[in-house]
């Protein structure tokens, strides 16, 4: 077993840009206005960037490693292209943190983007290229809402208790977004909203569903001993945690579908590696994957934030609500602001950089010293995850 | 001698009141219903149901020949027997045949089966007829016609019934025909083509068949011969040749409709799930001249298993809500593409490569440690204890199973909305995720018993995709 990434990596600059459905703006735009947002708040300049880790997932949004070489103009660097479905910009940065650590170099780039909205499209457009297709015909909403019916019939909760239980984790979403600029969806809605809304794959209807968006965050990384060179209030790793199915979920019968295990072990590793002991004490907010309210739920009790089964009494109570015991998604997540896939870790520890350094704004939270970001990318039945862990 | 060992039929879920078509076209409703195919059913999906339901207790490892017999078959030039011989994972020595082209290829099938086990070229030949043809919108044949199949186990010993004689009639006509490219039916003036064709014909295929066997209409239990889109003219047949109403096989107009070229042998799967030992049964058939059997059933019919059969696969039905789905499952609307994206190209080399799994939804079970396990692409690693090829093929198609979760799509394209997905575990191991098929959503739970029925998913450049569904357990 190798070493902790714990404190030898700081992220001293970060960029991010408006979410949504930006039909006036192309992936260079965006690319652009995260990036050199990154470099100002740094104090760097472009030409500072020795290495650059870029993530997107959709071809069209940029391949290889020119995918970010040709928007940013990085004249002869070094540059990679990082998939990981929807840990592609998490896993960008873990990627330029793990360089910079290995002192191969001294100041990298993770930077993710996605122009989605070019497409046309309700929803996510899947990966795929001539195969046979056999899989059922259930777009994403489809298969996570699988998860909120197995959730509902495990724990006896009947279609209105589950769906209310649903809706507060939208509603409290909603509510944060509405107080971020940046954010794409910025309206409250109500939990009466929510549960009329027309259904978009039952039990999740379209409050349920995250955004879809065009976006860009970026972040630019320098060992932990270096930091201070460039601001007095770097944000630094304390976790970087990947862990990926191995197509279990839909051929074994002992998985439950109320429970991520990826998710179970990116957490309990990244708390080992941040030397957390009480991730509910301890973890001051965290930026979840909640592509569906059913997934944020389940994630709450994955990440040990909420006992297992428990996650309804937590979200009656308010405890993940700005003033609660652990504000989760306090940017509004990916259900105000879409889910740009490459971009969507990296605007993730965009909102933990800003509230680390207390310019969260009207979402300020008090004192916070630990930040969470999660991700989980393709089928719960086997999915990519990533839980990164950064604080002061 | 040769003669029947066993039979099988299939009838489709769904069925609509020929009111519907009145509501929506005006004009005259004939009486009754009809069954109609789902979206996802074609002629080669309802055969491998009617064979399935043939081979239940049979040893489909005997086998030397599939017969199919069809007059809509999918492709004009790729082998449809071949895929139900595929779907039903029968060896790959198996000899397939297609026949086509008349209304009467049920039966021709049947007489071409009988031929290669009396000349000892064959012990066991399986007969499939499946027809799904489509009247045009707003005529008579789109209230006449349905869709159904059936299948006969033809062999020399082990007989439910013996076939102890045959005729055959050819006589090229043009009463009722579809030309390469006509999707639906032609038809010359009525009543001349039933005074030239069908009432000509059959009376004298019938009689010649008497004949032959010295026997009077009075030695048959049972009559069984098809009918025209003008039921009226079927009961006239019997009552020329002095038949009895009583010894007439019902056509099952009034629930099934015509079945073309299935629906001889559906009839005679229905007179023998009533015959008794030492019944005779005349078997005839209509379709560019005529078919004609004599069949005398054995001791051995109450040894036959249960099966669906026609009985049961008619009690066993839900209505289609109204004519609108009717259209939208026959592909006879464009209707407004949901915004998601297109369908990527099948790769026929794929395709090939994993045919067992996808066309007999074979799977394998590891023998280390003893998990079944289904993907399309199968492991070389078990998922659970990691052996690395340690398999052995396991079958997944013949299993029942139950619900573990669900959910009901409205976002992806569908002809029959909402899209219900569903995760199954298989008694006795294996989890698989499937489209449910013949469902009411509204019904569909947690735990509900499911099984495995062959369907259609969708063409797509040419090609037909053909998969497995699950569905509430039918009957």
């Amino acid at each position: 077993m190798g070493e902790s990434i714990k404190d030898k990596v700081a992220i001293i600059g970060m960029g991010c840009t408006q979410f949504g459905e930006l039909w006036d703006k192309n992936v260079t735009d965006l690319m652009v206005e995260a990036a050199y947002e990154a470099y100002e708040d740094a104090g760097v300049e472009p030409s500072d960037i020795e290495a650059a880790w870029v993530g997107t997932f959709y071809e069209y949004s940029g391949m290889a490693g020119m995918a970010a070489g040709v928007p940013l103009r990085l004249q002869y660097k070094p540059v990679t292209r990082v998939e990981n479905m929807c840990c592609t910009g998490s896993d960008a940065l873990r990627n330029a943190s793990y360089a910079v650590a290995a002192r191969v170099y001294d100041i990298a780039l993770a930077i993710g983007a996605e122009k989605i909205k070019d497409q046309g499209l309700s929803g996510l457009q899947g990966a795929s290229g001539a195969g046979v297709h056999v899989y059922p015909s259930v777009a994403p909403p489809g298969i996570f809402a699988m998860l909120a019916t197995r959730y509902f019939a495990r724990y006896g909760l009947n279609p209105e208790e589950g769906k209310t239980m649903l809706a507060k984790i939208s509603v409290k979403s909603h509510h944060n977004g509405s107080l971020n600029p940046k954010a794409h969806l910025r309206r409250k809605v109500t939990v009466e909203q929510v549960l009329n809304a027309p259904i978009i794959a039952w039990p999740l209807g379209v409050f349920d569903c995250c955004g879809v968006s065009d976006g860009s965050a970026a972040a630019v990384v320098v060992r932990a001993e270096d930091a201070r060179k460039f601001r007095e209030d770097p944000v630094y790793i304390k976790a970087l945690q990947i862990c990926i199915g191995h197509g279990q979920g839909n051929v074994r019968s002992d998985w439950d579908y109320t429970h991520i295990e990826e998710t179970v072990r990116a957490g309990m590793a990244a708390y080992t590696e941040a030397g957390i002991k009480n991730p509910r004490e301890e973890i001051s907010m965290a930026e979840v994957h909640d592509c569906f309210s059913i997934t944020e739920a389940l994630i709450m009790e994955d990440l040990q934030f909420s006992p297992r089964g428990k996650v309804k009494e937590d979200i009656d109570s308010g405890f993940f609500e700005l003033t609660g015991g652990l504000p989760v998604q306090p940017d509004g997540g990916l259900k105000s602001f879409g889910h740009p896939v490459g971009a969507s870790g990296l605007r993730m520890m965009y909102e933990m950089y800003k509230q680390l350094q207390g310019k969260a704004g009207e979402r300020q939270l008090k004192d916070p010293s630990l930040g969470l970001i999660h991700n989980l990318g393709g089928p719960p039945s086997s999915p990519a995850i990533s839980c990164l862990i950064a604080g002061l | 001698m040769a003669g029947v060992v066993s039979y099988g039929a299939y009838i489709p879920y769904h069925r609509i009141s020929r009111e519907e078509f009145q509501r929506a076209w005006g004009g005259f409703a004939m009486p009754g219903e009809k069954a109609v195919a789902n979206f996802d059913e074609d002629s080669i999906t309802m055969a491998v149901e009617a064979a399935k339901d043939c081979l239940i207790g049979m040893d489909s490892v005997k086998i030397d020949a599939l017969f199919l017999a069809s007059t809509t078959l999918p492709y004009k030039e790729k082998l449809g027997s071949a895929i139900v011989s595929a779907a039903l994972n029968l060896p790959a020595n198996v000899r397939t045949v297609d026949f086509a082209g008349s209304l009467r290829v049920g039966t021709s099938a049947l007489g071409c089966a009988l031929d290669a086990i009396n000349a000892g070229a064959a012990r066991r030949v399986l007969v499939v007829a499946a027809d799904t043809r489509i009247g045009a919108p707003a005529g008579q044949f789109e209230q006449a016609l349905g869709d159904g199949a059936a299948a006969l186990l033809l062999g020399d010993d082990d007989l439910i019934a013996e076939i102890q004689d045959s005729y055959f009639i050819s006589d090229e006509f043009s009463g009722v025909w579809r030309a390469d490219g006509d999707e639906f039916l032609r038809s010359w003036e009525d009543r001349m083509i039933l005074d030239e064709g069908y009432s000509r014909v059959l009376p004298i295929a019938i009689s010649e068949l008497m004949q032959r066997c010295s026997l009077e209409p009075k030695d048959f239990a049972k009559v069984v011969y098809d009918a025209p889109v003008d039921v009226r003219r079927h009961a006239r047949i019997a009552n020329g040749l002095g038949f009895d109403p009583s010894q007439v096989q019902d056509t099952m107009f009034m629930t099934v409709g015509n079945t073309g070229s299935a629906l001889a042998t559906m009839m005679l799967v229905a007179a023998l799930e009533e015959a008794s030992p030492r019944d005779r049964i005349l078997l005839t058939s209509y379709g560019n001249g005529a078919d004609a059997f004599a069949m005398e059933v054995t001791d051995d019919i109450n040894k036959l298993g249960e099966r669906r059969g026609i009985k049961k696969h008619l009690e066993s039905k839900r209505m289609v809500k109204n004519y609108e789905t009717y259209l939208r499952w026959r592909d006879l609307l464009t209707l407004e593409p949901a915004r998601r994206p297109e369908r990527p190209p099948m790769s026929i080399s794929e395709l090939w490569r994993e045919r067992e799994q996808l066309l007999a939804l074979c799977g394998q079970i590891c023998t280390s440690c003893g998990t079944p396990q289904y993907e399309v692409r199968p492991g070389r690693v078990c998922v659970v204890c990691q052996a690395k090829d340690h398999f052995e093929p396991y079958c997944f198609a013949d299993k029942k199973a139950g619900i573990f979760t669900f959910t009901q799509d409205r976002l992806q394209t569908s002809n029959d909305p909402p899209n219900t997905a569903v995760v199954v575990d298989f008694d006795g191991g294996g989890r698989g995720m499937f489209d449910l098929t013949d469902r009411d959503p509204e019904e569909v739970e947690v735990a509900m018993t499911v099984e495995m029925t062959f369907r259609k998913l969708y063409f797509n450049r040419g090609v037909h995709n053909y998969y497995w569904k699950a569905r509430p357990v039918r009957c």
